[in-house]
């Protein structure tokens, strides 16, 4: 993916050494980057590699054993996320941001219909008018390609793609400005991961989403981000442009990455 | 009050603190009441005792009345509007036998009521005291198992789950189909769950004369409305809060605008609609009002519920 974000912009997100460890074991160490608006960056690294650890830190799942994140506010003002008030957090992940969970069971409730997940988020801010809700619902849905005659069924009676399109539109309904997304495709079949893939980069570019996401699959990397951070051991190895870092690595480790996936 | 006073003894039976609990228990139960009113629809945890009838026979109900009983009190059970049923006349019993307080079926002689499913039609007033017994006390339960989140969301006033049920209810039936344990916000700020009593009863709790008390012994809850508290009915601008209607007066006394229920006459499909509230309706006919039914005896006849 192209089109860079504009380099005199401030940065929406801003992580500085951000470091977790487990004990003596090291979730991930030293984390510094810049996230622009309108910026994909995806991490990726093998299983352990400290990736999801870093999504989890950043998205405040999970307190940092040292190191800042902060986060530009709507109203402008940049705030260090683990200073938020809980009230605050939680309203920032409700309406600015979203979460893609890899288990649509994770970010679904998957015991109320279509409608009702996609149009919690508005309930939770306040919308108390059950018709525009629905109406907000059924535009959410017919833009991730599931069809309005599903709107009052569960997300169980749903394939495996379809729950990740619901996830997606219950997450974005708020019009969030960062979504994290953990593996979004993973575990889908291939063809079913292209579309997913298709409609992720459609929606992200049609909205200006900054996104991050973690991903173990180049391919997903390459379709969907500008940037890309390489992890090893729970530290950055390489960071750079995706296209770059993908054509020509510069990491011995990334270099392995890179032609072990030429060969699938 | 002291412990020595209350304490009653029963021959050949044990001996009985007054109103079956210790004063300790008593205490610590006044002690999470108080705190309930002065947070008017706030869930306070209390340490509650085992009692000698099973969970479900209205436990956390009787703990609380045990605790604000005193020997002056008149006590009023009600069980689906009704104090004859088991529930209600054993409950009944039970204080008659461990207080030795007097007890009424009449709600204006009562001063303390306790329910399990209504609130007396006659409005109630400000030297009473309404008791609920409540079998599940958390409202956002139906959709979030942790309990953990759910305090979380107390605490934070984030009740957004509430309307996705009330949103389930109209996908699918058309309308809010939530008729019993119909969620309320209390004062403005805490969500609760008046259950189990039907929602036909949930505008007699906004701006109640009397204290009105809930108790949950399985989950170990109390939770209170003070008198004169903002109660409402959580609904959606374009499907408003609706009470059940009756499309007819009661079939004894005559009675309007009250709750009813379906009543079997006979094993061949007779039935007819009455009042649910027995004091209601048994006061109404002695002063002469009667329904379609004319003078039928309620007696003996079974509730098709
Ligand atoms: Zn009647």
């Amino acid at each position: 993916m192209s089109a860079k974000p504009l380099p005199d912009e401030e940065p929406l997100l801003r992580a500085s050494a951000l470091t977790r460890l487990y004990g003596e074991r090291i979730g991930c160490r030293d984390v510094t980057f810049e996230l622009y608006p309108g910026e994909v960056l995806a991490i990726v690294g093998e299983s352990g590699s400290g990736k999801t650890t870093l999504l989890d830190c950043l998205s405040t799942r999970l307190a940092p054993t040292a190191g800042i994140v902060e986060y530009r506010m709507r109203d402008g003002t940049m705030r260090d996320l683990f200073r938020l008030t809980e009230a605050e957090r939680r309203l920032l992940m409700r309406t600015d941001w979203g979460f893609v969970h890899q288990h649509a069971a994770d970010g679904l409730r998957m015991s109320v219909s279509a409608g009702a997940n996609v149009g919690e988020r508005l309930m939770a801010v306040g919308e108390r008018h059950y018709g525009d809700i629905r109406g907000t619902a059924l535009d959410w849905l017919s833009r991730v390609e599931i069809d309005e005659s599903r709107i009052d069924d569960t997300p169980r009676a749903f394939s495996g793609g379809m729950r990740q399109r619901l996830q997606i539109a219950r997450n974005l309904v708020t019009n969030p400005r960062l979504v994290f997304m953990d593996e979004p495709t993973g575990g889908l079949d291939v063809s079913v991961q292209a579309r997913l893939l298709d409609l992720l980069r459609g929606l992200v570019s049609d909205l200006g989403l900054s996104v991050i996401i973690v991903t173990h699959d180049l391919a997903v990397a390459r379709l969907l981000s500008h940037r890309m951070m390489v992890m090893r051991h729970g530290k950055v190895i390489e960071t750079g442009l995706t296209d770059r870092v993908l054509d020509d690595p510069q990491a011995p480790y990334t270099q392995l990455l890179v032609s072990s996936i030429l060969q699938v | 009050m002291n412990a020595q006073a209350d304490t009653a003894t029963q021959a050949g039976e044990g001996e009985y603190n007054f109103a079956y609990l210790d004063e300790q228990t008593k205490r610590m139960i006044r002690r999470a009441i108080l705190k309930a009113i002065a947070v008017p629809g706030y869930q306070v945890p209390f340490a509650s005792r085992e009692m000698p009838m099973p969970y479900g026979w209205g436990t956390g109900g009787v703990q609380v009345t045990a605790s604000i009983l005193g020997r002056d009190d008149v006590l009023k059970v009600i069980d689906q509007g009704s104090d004859d049923t088991t529930n209600a006349v054993s409950i009944r019993a039970f204080f008659e036998k461990t207080a030795q307080v007097a007890t009424t079926t009449r709600t204006d002689e009562a001063t303390i009521i306790q329910t399990r499913h209504r609130i007396p039609e006659k409005a109630l007033k400000e030297d009473q005291i309404i008791v609920y017994q409540v079998p599940i006390p958390e409202p956002l339960r139906f959709l979030e198992p942790r309990e953990t989140e759910t305090r979380k969301m107390h605490a934070l006033a984030e009740y957004g789950l509430m309307h996705v049920k009330l949103y389930e209810d109209i996908a699918r039936h058309g309308h809010i189909a939530t008729t019993y344990a119909y969620p309320v916000k209390v004062d403005g700020r805490y969500v609760m769950d008046p259950s189990p009593t039907p929602k036909f009863d949930n505008p007699k709790m906004h701006e109640m004369d009397a204290l009105q008390l809930f108790g949950a012994g399985r989950e170990k809850r109390i939770y209170a409305i003070p008198p004169h508290t903002a109660v409402e009915s959580l609904d959606f601008e374009d499907y408003p809060f609706e009470i059940q209607k009756f499309d007819r007066p009661c079939a004894i006394c005559g009675a309007e605008n009250v709750y009813l229920d379906e009543v079997v006459l006979d094993d061949r499909g007779g039935r007819m609609f009455v009042c649910s509230d027995t004091d209601h309706c048994e006061e109404r006919r002695a002063a002469g009002h009667t329904g379609e039914a004319g003078g039928i005896p309620l007696k003996g006849e079974e509730t098709a519920r």
